[in-house]
């Protein structure tokens, strides 16, 4: 525990030196920021529309979009780049587990997300006090785990990419073709198949269907299950690589 | 303490280290001693539990490196080749983080304490990428020295200090390896000599000889060997520094210089000097040459080739 600790305190420092962090955090912040006002110009101004007051997803929505591609950014070089600069080799002849470096590299990844993630909490405030009678907070609370349990996942893939290539950009486009997979990709092959069995393997997989369950605030057990799930293969398949690394 | 028994290594078809025994004892400082890609960094990363032998087997510190890798990590200080820093750190933040990675109980105290060992105080709050390479390379050995450790390996720990640095380092590692055991790696053999208690020359992945520098060093030098320049063309000089008594294999070098060598002892530098002089060139240098590693390693592996039949 004390080591997963040390790693990720490291980590997350890093980032406030790093340029990719902040544009991470500036992209975020900007496209909610920008998609949140227009949103409310438009509302505020289409009286026949007026009466469906704006929900909690018009924050978390795009948030899961921009996430898609900035977690990438932020993971690619979360061991590619030890490797690289030779620092690996330090940590891996010091007293600490494979699993404890991978899992403090994801620790401080995810708590720098949960960083942004809280500065966004701006919006439901503001949201909350445009309008009447205030936004559900039940459903604002769901949403907000959707959210964290779909950083969680995706950098948990991003480190596993990254501890599986030796270069940054190799594990960029990795993690991103992983996360279109999981978030796009997956369940299109329901439209074609005709076999339930095959088709209810593909929707479990389907993370865009678990997140928009929890979005509207009607989540099952495994809408949480599954995320969870993906992260802890992420790791492991993480702490494999880095273990097989040694044997080669 | 190190125990190496039968170590071999292999990079798929390749084979970079096979069957190297030795032991260095507490208290001993060893010398890995071979040219780039003798597989001396191989070793250094299999006794430091990086990664796991193909065959063989090996003890620090009085652990096994596959079973108890844990136990040996916690014991052994390890300056890779390549200075493993994290440029972004602070010189103290760095140590911190290595300290607080090993547990250390007064972590802060033991930063402080390494940090005047390699006389690094001024620079602790500076950051790593405004360092220089000897600066880097004195920091990556207080990561290793940090925790005290029982075996200290460094990786050509000298390459790229000056060589008032190299001095202060040699005294560091001499003062350490008093009681602790040191096994370091070089391609420099006057460093080697300096240093060492014992010396382990590797070729090809494999240990050609063992023993102290001295003894190495009587047993390689057979002749000694002397270069001398004139000006203008030498190939009138050859046979009369050839005909003189006690030289022996003279011959022209492509660059115009007469080299030629001698059994120690019988000193014939004066003959040719009044020779050269007597048979009016103009003497521009004289001066010996001392065996480079390259002749040593060849000499070596005639050696255990012609053994080994």
């Amino acid at each position: 525990m004390r080591n997963i600790w040390t790693i990720a305190r490291r980590e997350y420092r890093h980032y406030f030196s790093s340029p990719i962090a902040y544009i991470v955090a500036l992209l975020t912040l900007l496209t909610i920021g920008v998609y949140f006002v227009v949103i409310i110009y438009y509302l505020t101004n289409q009286s026949y529309y007026s009466n469906t007051a704006p929900g909690v997803d018009i924050i978390i929505g795009p948030m899961a979009t921009v996430f898609l591609f900035a977690t990438p950014a932020l993971t690619m070089r979360l061991l590619a780049d030890e490797q690289r600069m030779g620092t690996l080799e330090l940590l891996l002849t010091t007293p600490i587990r494979e699993g404890e470096l991978i899992v403090g590299k994801w620790l401080g990844a995810f708590l720098f997300m949960l960083t942004i993630i809280a500065v966004t909490l701006v919006f439901p405030i503001v949201l909350n006090k445009l309008t009447s009678p205030g936004i559900d907070q039940g459903v604002m609370i769901s949403a907000y785990a959707a959210i964290i349990l779909l950083t969680a996942v995706f950098l948990a893939i991003g480190t596993a990419m990254s501890s599986l290539f030796n270069n940054q950009f190799a594990a960029f486009f990795a993690t991103l073709a992983m996360l279109v997979l999981f978030w796009w990709l997956i369940h299109l092959p329901t439209y074609i198949i005709q076999n339930t069995t095959i088709n209810n393997v593909f929707n479990y997989l389907d993370l865009n269907t678990r997140f928009t369950n929890m979005l509207a605030g009607t989540m099952s057990l495994s809408d949480i299950v599954y995320p969870i799930s993906l992260t802890a293969l992420g790791l492991f398949v993480s702490s494999i690589a880095i273990e097989t690394r040694r044997w080669r | 303490m190190i125990r190496a028994t039968g170590l071999t290594k292999d990079y798929g078809s390749r084979r970079a280290i096979e069957n190297l025994t030795f032991e260095a004892k507490q208290g001993e400082v060893v010398g890995f001693l071979g040219p780039n890609g003798a597989g001396k960094t191989t070793t250094m990363r299999i006794l430091t539990g990086y990664m796991p032998p193909t065959y063989g087997s090996a003890q620090v510190a009085g652990f096994d490196i596959i079973s108890e890798s844990l136990e040996v990590r916690r014991r052994v200080g390890y300056l890779p080749e390549t200075v493993p820093l994290y440029p972004d750190m602070t010189v103290f933040e760095y140590l911190k983080f290595m300290a607080d990675l090993r547990h250390l109980p007064n972590a802060e105290d033991m930063v402080d304490e390494t940090l005047e060992m390699v006389q690094m105080v001024k620079r602790a709050d500076g950051y790593i990428s405004n360092l220089s390479k000897g600066m880097r390379q004195r920091i990556g050995l207080a990561q290793a020295l940090l925790h005290k450790p029982e075996v200290l390996i460094l990786d050509e720990p000298t390459i790229g200090l000056d060589p008032a640095q190299v001095v202060e380092f040699r005294n560091i590692v001499r003062d350490v390896g008093k009681e602790r055991t040191v096994l370091l790696s070089t391609h420099i053999l006057s460093e080697a000599q300096q240093l060492c208690d014992r010396v382990l020359i590797i070729n090809k992945g494999r240990i050609v000889a063992e023993d102290t520098p001295e003894n190495l060093q009587a047993r390689l030098v057979g002749a000694e060997h002397v270069v001398l320049r004139i000006k203008g063309e030498a190939d009138d000089l050859l046979p009369i520094v050839a005909k003189i008594e006690g030289v022996q294999n003279a011959k022209l070098q492509p660059d115009g210089m007469v080299e030629f060598q001698f059994v120690p002892g019988t000193d014939v530098r004066p003959a040719v000097a009044r020779a050269t002089i007597k048979a009016g060139f103009d003497l521009l240098e004289f001066r010996p040459v001392g065996l480079s590693l390259e002749e040593i390693f060849l000499q070596l592996t005639q050696d255990t080739t012609r053994k080994e039949r």
